[in-house]
């Protein structure tokens, strides 16, 4: 009888032990749709964009910019713009950036102080874009008097990506070895010195690495430059930072307002340059850090 | 020490106090310019008023701002339905399952998601995913404007967020929790559900609110696919209007600068400065309490 009791239970175990198992599977294969299906939506995306956009490419496609017929609009005056404000953020916002980075790590990075700043700076970090276009159209558009130039954009982009650049500054400063300071200090080098000839070049770099993926992210902003006011309409490339701008986003999104489909197909193409520029941008960030680290082993 | 070395410290020090000032910036503009709206309207009419209309003629003006947190609310919780489940099971699977070299491919094409442009996902919510929802789902009327796609792509960009920080929150709990739940018997399902995810649990919550903190946030996705209709509503079939498309299509358009609706962008900016901030510091709090668990 005893025995008997035994046996069944232990096919009840087994029982359930193979419906575990059996759960096991089942959720290997959920999971792998899961992550299957963000892939899906990334190849979806790509093949809508591409199979919309790719036959409007044209040499006039380039040349031309904002017109009120779809078929002889380009992006000129926009890819002109998204290279101002890339070039004119980059110079704002790198030296600051780097600045900022070395003050917290190398200067100061135990004090009180540091630690505001630091719990300031993750705040920064997680604020809204809109937030910093409704800080730049105040500050800089109006108070400042600079209207929706390229500086004002530019201007908003980089406090916008400051807090990036910092934060990855200050990463790649950390990966270099204290010994690196007190050898350069035991040879008599002043702080800045050290920094300057030793501990720059050592994590150059990654802080390029981290300026990349910042200044990426800033060419793909398109809300804080709404905000500020960056014209829609504009058919030259500004001549000097105090002129008014727009941006392949900003061009984008004014393509897509438009009820024509064919101002749709210009979108897409426009989307195309864009993201080829983020990839592009991205991939060189991503190749630089892998070669940055199969290279330096301390 | 050197004048120069001085010299230099100071202009560093300089930087990183520009992070201060940015913060005083944001928060002394969006408070003169808040405080300038709470003189024309009452704030228990902002918080509790159920329409937004500020664009009316006056008399006829409303100034409620339930209806565009509504839709806020809205398209955020579509998102969060999309990338929770979504972004957990493959955290798990990635962490527990997956091969290293299945994971270190996978990871980053994931990541891929997050660097696209917010506008390229406004443009596919638009012109993509509505007419195909419209095209599979006659029966449900989908307006050519709703909170439901918009939603749904949101969800899409802030999954690489949650997969990834969860991901790295499951990876960091110590081997020794999961060989001894192997060690009697459990299978990697339950060793996940009973054992890793309670104890990766802080990490997990942390990605989920900064997944929310940015899916609030977020900005052309909605202003281009989920209408500009304030409507207090719950229904993701109709068109929505957020608090942040209500910023956009209002500069937009063009504001005198004195006008009371010039301050109501700033008033909606400071609600969502608030927001937001309240979500990021939660995650923080979070974040450095569970760092502290492991130590």
């Amino acid at each position: 009888m005893a025995k008997k009791l035994g046996k069944r239970m232990r096919q009840k175990h087994v029982r359930r032990q193979k419906w575990y198992e059996f759960q096991d599977k089942a959720f290997k294969y959920v999971a792998l749709t899961a992550t299957g299906f963000g892939i899906l939506i990334l190849v979806v995306l790509l093949w809508d964009v591409f199979s919309t956009g790719l036959g409007r490419f044209d040499l006039s496609f380039f040349l031309e910019s904002s017109s009120r017929k779809a078929k002889n609009a380009g992006i000129y005056a926009a890819m002109g713009g998204t290279l101002w404000v890339m070039i004119l953020t980059t110079l704002i916002a790198f030296p600051i950036g780097i600045g900022a980075g070395l003050y917290l790590e190398e200067y100061n990075a135990k004090s009180r102080m540091a630690n505001i700043l630091e719990i300031n700076i993750s705040n920064l970090a997680g604020i809204p874009s809109i937030i910093y276009g409704l800080l730049g159209l105040e500050i800089f558009s109006r108070t400042m008097m600079m209207g929706d130039s390229v500086l004002t954009g530019a201007l908003t982009l980089a406090l916008l990506i400051l807090p990036i650049i910092i934060v990855s500054t200050r990463e790649s400063l950390k990966t270099v070895p204290y010994n690196l300071r007190e050898a350069s200090f035991a040879l008599g080098a002043t702080k800045w010195q050290t920094i300057w000839f030793q501990i720059l070049p050592a994590s150059i770099p990654g802080i390029v690495t981290g300026a990349i993926l910042a200044i990426s992210r800033a060419i793909g902003e398109t809300a804080p430059l709404i905000v500020i006011g960056a014209a829609t309409y504009i058919t030259s490339v500004p001549g000097s930072p105090l002129e008014e701008f727009t941006v392949l986003p900003i061009q984008i999104f004014y393509w897509i307002g438009k009820p024509q489909h064919d101002f749709k197909v210009n979108a897409a193409a426009a989307i195309i340059i864009l993201l080829a520029i983020t990839f592009i941008m991205n991939g060189a960030a991503v190749y630089l850090r892998y070669r940055w680290q199969k290279k330096i082993k301390w | 020490m050197k004048l120069s070395e001085k010299l230099i410290e100071k202009f560093l020090l300089a930087c990183s106090l520009l992070t201060i000032l940015t913060t005083v910036g944001i928060i002394s503009v969006l408070f003169f310019e808040t405080a300038r709206f709470f003189q024309v309207v009452s704030i228990i009419d902002f918080l509790t008023d159920t329409e937004w209309s500020p664009s009316f003629a006056k008399g006829q003006q409303h100034f409620g701002i339930l209806p565009l947190l509504a839709g806020t609310f809205l398209t955020t919780f579509i998102a969060m339905c999309v990338a929770v489940p979504l972004g957990i099971t493959i955290a798990v699977y990635l962490s527990e399952y997956a091969d290293p070299r299945l994971r270190n491919v996978v990871k980053p094409v994931l990541e891929i998601l997050a660097s696209i442009p917010t506008i390229v996902y406004g443009y596919f919510a638009l012109t993509f995913v509505t007419p195909l929802l419209q095209g599979m789902f006659p029966a449900l009327g989908l307006t050519n404007f709703n909170a439901l796609s918009p939603g749904i792509i949101m969800g899409v960009m802030i999954l690489p967020l949650v997969s990834s920080l969860s991901e790295d929150a499951l990876y960091a709990v110590p081997k020794a929790l999961r060989e001894g739940s192997y060690a009697m018997g459990a299978t990697k399902l339950q060793t996940a559900l009973k054992v890793i995810i309670p104890a990766a649990l802080s990490g997990i919550a942390v990605s989920i609110i900064l997944a929310l903190s940015r899916a609030v946030g977020e900005t052309m996705i909605v202003a281009i696919a989920a209408g500009n209709k304030p409507t207090l509503t719950f229904n993701p079939l109709e068109q929505v209007q957020t608090a942040t498309t209500y910023i956009v299509q209002t500069v937009n358009g063009d504001v005198a600068n004195d006008s009371i609706e010039y301050k109501t962008i700033y008033a909606v900016g400071m609600s969502l400065f608030v927001i937001t901030l309240v979500l990021n510091n939660i995650s923080f709090w979070l974040k450095k309490r569970y760092h502290q668990a492991y130590k």
